[in-house]
């Protein structure tokens, strides 16, 4: 058998998780540390899978296959290609510097590392999964925890109808996809969950057109689709800042990549047949997220409604069916997860310091913080798809993609990049420009070098694929090709 | 070295000056600039060898200057980067060099380099009393930074790397607009500027877009040079009937030049653009960028043309391009004219003249607007620099004088010719070579080439409207001439304006330079007396550019009159009606004009029109529509109505049915034994002879029972 490197990554967050519960809950100094070296493991081991995987074989790679409960075909089995490993890099990513900015909890700090951990490998094991069955357990696995952290260490006004909305929506959305996916395990007939077996299972085209809906949409309620998409920015605006980072940066990609992964590649037909209506409510998504976050007086519902537009765009790609558009929309995926990750580290350091998020209120930023200020322009600068930055090298082959298959499509989500531009513009002329009101006046303390580091890190990853989309974008198309071969045509 | 190793370099310097100034040399204002300037030299440097080379190679055209790097291998194919230096990027470094050296050098006397820091100055606001600028550093990272955007637009060989210094250049043209962001005024717009140019932007993105997934590349030779798939583009349908797919390509980049280069009706944010420090009007909204907008048209040319044959109809884009350059023209001239702002005149002006290059592009007129562009580079950023100057001697005046009058308003001014000497003559090179002054100016010759061009091909609308907005210009810059310049000081700051540093009027020197000489490049070799004693290089040498060299004009007399009698008789009226504008005299059109005027003088009301029909409404559509009704009122309504619903299914699930039934029944079994025992409670008295007698009843009963009832 050779290196686990998978199962390393997916269970090392849930084992020190597991660790940090035995230290005793007043040292926080040694909690922190530890969960610092965990995340550190996770990321290092996701690099490491991420430039290890041979390009050229492309394929599913670091496979690892065991029986797990072999009476109804499950088994725990993994695997990494082109649309996966960068999502799979994108949650270290984001469990890293997540645990970064969160080192100044100060309530309870050892739960919540366990409980973000707990999220982690839920996460990193739906990222990772090629049994359907363990799909769905990691699934649930990574939201049941998402309930806890914010209705325990979330914003005190709207905590609990928040966490209670999330968990209602994600719930809901999951059981309808487990349907789906039920269905799908009984007509295949072949007594396994395993999703490389049901790939070829040859549903009929009437069985794929039935189910498709059940499945996809299930999944992109996580995605934050139109109209289910209103649980998102309450839940990130009610987040603490790791958390947020997590549920934007990371949990909104669990849902996209779900639908993509069991809804288009297992359900071709369904997908091809489906497809003008996700193209439809992903338009409006992107438009709707654009226009309401650019008239939202709260930083963190700026941000949280952009995320409802920019997974609009993930959709959109996927939508297309083609090449270009599912390619833009893997390498969306990952560029918005740290591009969101950096908007929310940013406005938690606001936040922490200014204690209000009203936009009216703050002002003159840039001169107390510059770094910050810096981070979340250049996270801007992705966000409105500025040649350079990761932003356009998703977004540029998404219009491509949109342009061959419905040009008033690619038309109307282009003009949302302008309203983009807008808000984007207004909060980094309020916030970090603009006069310094009294009242921060010398009590804007500077933020410290862990809070650095988590933000160079994000930003140097947007610049890093924005200059040199070879890192990405062709690692990405392999994964793309794969989804299409099964699509076929189109 | 090898020429290609040295072009990919020439954009380098002044990026490693931003990120230089920015991470250290900021703290030190001298450093600061002379890593600006010295950056700015060394592509200087690069630019003029690299220029030189190109006109000294034998067919630059057909074997440009070439190399390639893969950036983004796509499928088997790879997305390459490159530079290119081909006659029209020649010819367009060699101009963007030069004015943003001049405007680099320039900016050092114009922020105040060596008068001390005034305490009263606050960063975000200029200046107050001549001291040095407070935020000296950091515009020279912002305008290498731009520099650097700018020569990757010009070097690139592809319309991606061109989009990349596009964009490059909109980010350092809003945080230049805002530099004195303290200014409410300023922070607006920046804003407008940059939102307004994004909008085309888009545009020119999906037109990238089109074209890549139409031809599979976005190399200009690949496209450009290659027949077969210009004949293709030209032949096949777009998704918008009568458009070919190359034409359909075309219109959208040119909406981007339509936001670039401030073209109606995306005209609104270059005025208001003016709010900046002048060598950004100079260099950003006159010399460079919004020539840029032109550059992208004149570029992708045989593109925009494609199915188009000299002296044959115009294509329907073509027809587009040139309405929108003539009407935009026409429309900016009259604007200027009522202007009273030394800056916003010159803002309107350089619209105008833009409109004129994208008219020539739109007629099919590509050597005309390429040498248009160039000439109006050269005498654009001498009038602003000029612009500048002036203002700096009014603010200098009003600050010894402490007269709280505008500096920038030309009515303020008067007679400045003997105060600011250096400054009068080169702006009057500037204005006359804007005005086509005849022979002598660049200008003359640049335009008259666009209006030969119309009459030519007989483009009749074109050229009567080019023709009244020659004329128009020529007024308008005298009257600024003579309201700045001539007659006596309006106004005691007036009077005691003094002449600018010498950082300031060396560059009006070079730049007065070019904007006379560069002209005589371009003489046409028909042209009575002088033509043909100077080789019509320009033509030549810049024809290579397209993949067949495209024809001269035959010699006219017509337009050359036209040219020569509205450049003249603008002039002219221009000096007779404003020669005598008394101190605290009004426009002497207002009178005439009435409400004509009043339009003019707010621009036909475009801001207030757009803010009633596109701001508002799509805030309201944001905020009242889409927010509260849909967002919070539907879905969440519908969300929180589900909720209380569920609520109140399960109260009357327990207060209906379970409590009173379900429980009910429970409770019926439960407490109907208690009951029946508590009932028969009495009768468990423990009395043994009680319970016999109870005994005796009931066998008795039961003896009766079956005695009776059982036969």
């Amino acid at each position: 058998m050779t290196f686990p490197l998978l199962s390393i990554i997916v269970f090392t967050p849930i084992t020190f998780g597991v660790l940090l519960l035995f230290f005793p809950a007043e040292n926080h100094r040694a909690i922190r540390v530890t969960a610092l070296i965990g995340a550190t493991i996770a990321l290092g081991a996701s690099v490491f899978a991420y430039f290890s995987y041979d390009q050229a074989a492309a394929g599913y790679q670091f496979i690892e296959k065991v029986p797990w409960i072999p009476t109804f075909g499950i088994s725990y089995h993994v695997g990494v290609d082109g649309m996966n490993l960068p999502l799979v890099l994108l949650t270290g990513v984001v469990m890293f510097t997540g645990v970064l900015i969160s080192w100044g909890i100060d309530d309870r700090p050892r739960d919540f590392f366990a409980f973000l951990f707990i999220l982690a490998t839920g996460v990193f094991g739906v990222f990772a999964s090629l049994d359907l069955f363990q799909l769905f357990f990691f699934y649930e696995i990574a939201v049941f925890p998402m309930y806890l952290l914010i209705a325990i260490w979330g914003w005190k006004v709207t905590r609990e109808y928040a966490a209670m909305k999330l968990t209602l929506y994600l719930f809901v959305g999951s059981v309808i996809a487990l349907i789906g996916g039920l269905a799908m395990y009984f007509a295949a007939g072949m007594n396994s969950f395993d999703m490389l077996e049901l790939e070829s299972a040859g549903f009929s085209t009437v069985f794929q057109k039935i189910w498709f809906p059940f499945v996809f949409f299930g999944f992109a309620v996580l995605g934050g689709i139109f109209p289910v998409h209103n649980w998102s920015p309450d839940g990130h605006v009610a987040a603490p800042t790791a958390v947020s980072m997590f549920h934007a940066g990371v949990l909104m990609k669990l849902g996209a990549f779900a639908s993509l992964r069991v809804g288009i590649m297992l359900l071709p037909e369904g997908a091809k047949f489906w497809a003008p209506l996700i193209l439809a409510l992903a338009t409006v998504n992107v438009v709707y997220g654009a226009f309401i976050a650019s008239v939202q007086t709260d930083f963190k519902y700026v941000i949280g409604f952009s995320s409802v537009s920019h997974m609009g765009l993930v959709l959109l790609g996927f939508a297309t069916l083609n090449l270009d558009g599912m390619t833009g929309a893997g390498i969306q995926m990952f560029s918005h997860g740290v591009m969101t990750a950096l908007f929310f580290a940013v406005v938690g350091m606001v936040y922490d310091r200014a204690h209000t998020r009203e936009i009216p209120r703050l002002g003159g930023f840039a001169k107390l913080m510059p770094l910050v200020a810096v981070a979340f322009i250049i996270g801007g600068l992705v966000s409105m798809g500025m040649p350079g930055f990761s932003g356009f090298i998703a977004e540029f082959p998404i219009f491509m993609g949109l342009w061959q298959t419905q040009p008033i499509v690619a038309i109307i989500a282009a003009i949302s990049i302008v309203i983009t531009a807008g808000y984007i513009m207004r909060v980094v002329g309020r916030v970090f420009f603009g006069e310094l009101p009294a009242e921060f006046e010398g009590k804007i303390t500077p933020i410290n070098n862990l809070d650095r580091l988590a933000l160079v890190v994000l930003a140097a990853i947007l610049i890093l694929i924005g200059v040199y989309p070879s890192i990405m974008a062709p690692l990405v198309e392999s994964g793309a090709e794969a989804v299409l071969a099964l699509v076929g045509g189109a | 070295m090898q020429i290609e190793t040295l072009i990919w370099l020439i954009p380098l310097p002044p990026l490693l000056a931003f990120f230089m100034i920015v991470l250290g040399a900021y703290r030190s204002n001298r450093i600061s600039h002379s890593i600006a300037i010295g950056s700015m030299l060394l592509s200087w440097g690069g630019a003029m060898f690299v220029f030189w080379r190109a006109i000294t190679a034998d067919d630059l055209g057909q074997h440009p200057f070439n190399s390639t790097i893969s950036w983004l291998p796509t499928g088997e194919t790879a997305f390459n980067l490159g530079v290119l230096i081909d006659p029209l990027s020649a010819i367009t470094l060699f101009f963007v060099a030069w004015t943003c050296l001049a405007i680099f050098i320039y900016s050092v006397g114009y922020h105040n380099f060596g008068k001390p820091r005034d305490e009263r100055d606050r960063a975000g606001l200029p200046p107050q009393a001549g001291g040095i600028e407070p935020m000296y550093a950091r515009f020279f990272a912002f305008i290498s930074l731009f520099a650097f955007g700018m020569l990757t637009l010009v070097l690139s060989d592809n319309l991606l790397l061109l989009f990349i210094g596009w964009e490059i250049m909109g980010l350092c043209s809003y945080l230049l607009i805002g530099f004195w962001y303290g200014k409410p005024s300023a922070r607006d717009a920046m804003v407008k500027a940059f939102m307004t140019t994004r909008v085309g932007d888009v545009f020119m993105l999906l037109g990238l877009a089109y074209l890549y997934s139409a031809t599979g590349t976005l190399s200009y030779r690949e496209i450009l040079f290659n027949e077969p798939t210009l004949e293709m583009l030209a032949s096949t349908a777009s998704v918008i009937p009568a458009l070919s797919t190359a034409g359909l390509v075309g219109l959208l980049l040119f909406i981007g030049t339509v936001g670039k280069s401030a073209q109606w009706p995306l005209h609104v944010w270059l005025p208001d653009a003016m709010e900046g420090p002048t060598p950004v009007s100079a260099m950003i909204h006159a010399a460079t960028m919004v020539s840029a907008g032109v550059y992208l048209i004149v570029r992708t040319f045989p593109l925009l043309t494609a199915g188009w044959h000299a002296g044959g109809a115009l294509t329907p884009t073509m027809t587009v391009i040139a309405f929108i350059g003539a009407f935009t023209a026409l429309f900016a001239a009259t604007i200027a004219v009522a202007q009273n702002d030394v800056k916003r005149v010159l803002a309107y002006s350089t619209i105008s003249q833009l409109g004129y290059m994208v008219a020539a592009v739109g007629i099919g007129a590509f050597v005309a607007a390429a040498f248009h562009l160039v000439t109006h580079a050269f005498f654009k950023a001498l009038l602003f620099l000029g612009s500048g100057s002036v203002i700096h001697g009014m603010e200098h005046g009003v600050h010894d004088t402490h007269e709280h009058v505008d500096p920038q308003d030309m009515f303020n001014m008067g007679g400045l010719r003997k105060k600011m000497p250096v400054t009068f003559w080169t702006f009057l090179i500037g204005g006359f070579a804007l005005s086509g002054f005849p022979i002598l100016t660049a200008g003359f010759w640049s335009k008259d080439e666009i209006l030969a061009d119309a009459f030519a091909h007989h483009q009749w609308a074109v050229f009567i409207t080019l023709a009244v907005a020659a004329l128009l210009t020529a007024f308008y810059t005298m009257r600024q001439i003579t309201l700045t310049f001539l007659g006596e000081h309006r106004t005691k700051a007036a009077a005691h304006a003094h002449e600018s540093v010498w950082t300031m009027t060396l560059p009006l020197v070079i730049l007065s330079v070019f904007a006379l000489g560069i002209g005589w490049l371009g003489i046409p070799e028909g042209f009575p007396a002088i033509g043909g004693l100077i080789p019509n290089w320009f033509h030549d040498f810049i024809g290579g550019s397209l993949p067949e060299h495209p024809e001269t004009i035959a010699f006219n007399a017509v337009p050359l009159l036209v040219s020569i009698g509205v450049a003249l008789g603008g002039l002219l009226l221009g000096w007779l009606t404003y020669r005598r504008v008394p101190a605290g005299g009004e426009d002497p059109l207002k009178k005439p004009l009435g409400p004509v005027f009043k339009v003019l003088q707010n621009k036909y009301y475009f801001d207030e029109f757009y803010a009633a029909f596109i701001v508002r409404p799509a805030y309201w559509l944001a905020e009242t529509f889409t927010y509260r009704w849909i967002d919070r009122g539907v879905i969440d309504g519908f969300l929180h109505w589900t909720g209380r619903t569920s609520l109140k299914i399960g109260s009357f699930l327990r207060n209906a049915i379970d409590i009173p039934i379900v429980n009910g029944a429970g409770d019926l079994v439960g407490e109907g034994v208690k009951k029946a025992g508590h009932r028969f409670r009495v009768i468990q008295t423990g009395r043994v002879q009680e319970y016999l007698i109870i005994g005796i009843v009931f066998t008795g009963i039961i003896i009766s029972y079956l005695l009776v009832f059982r036969p």
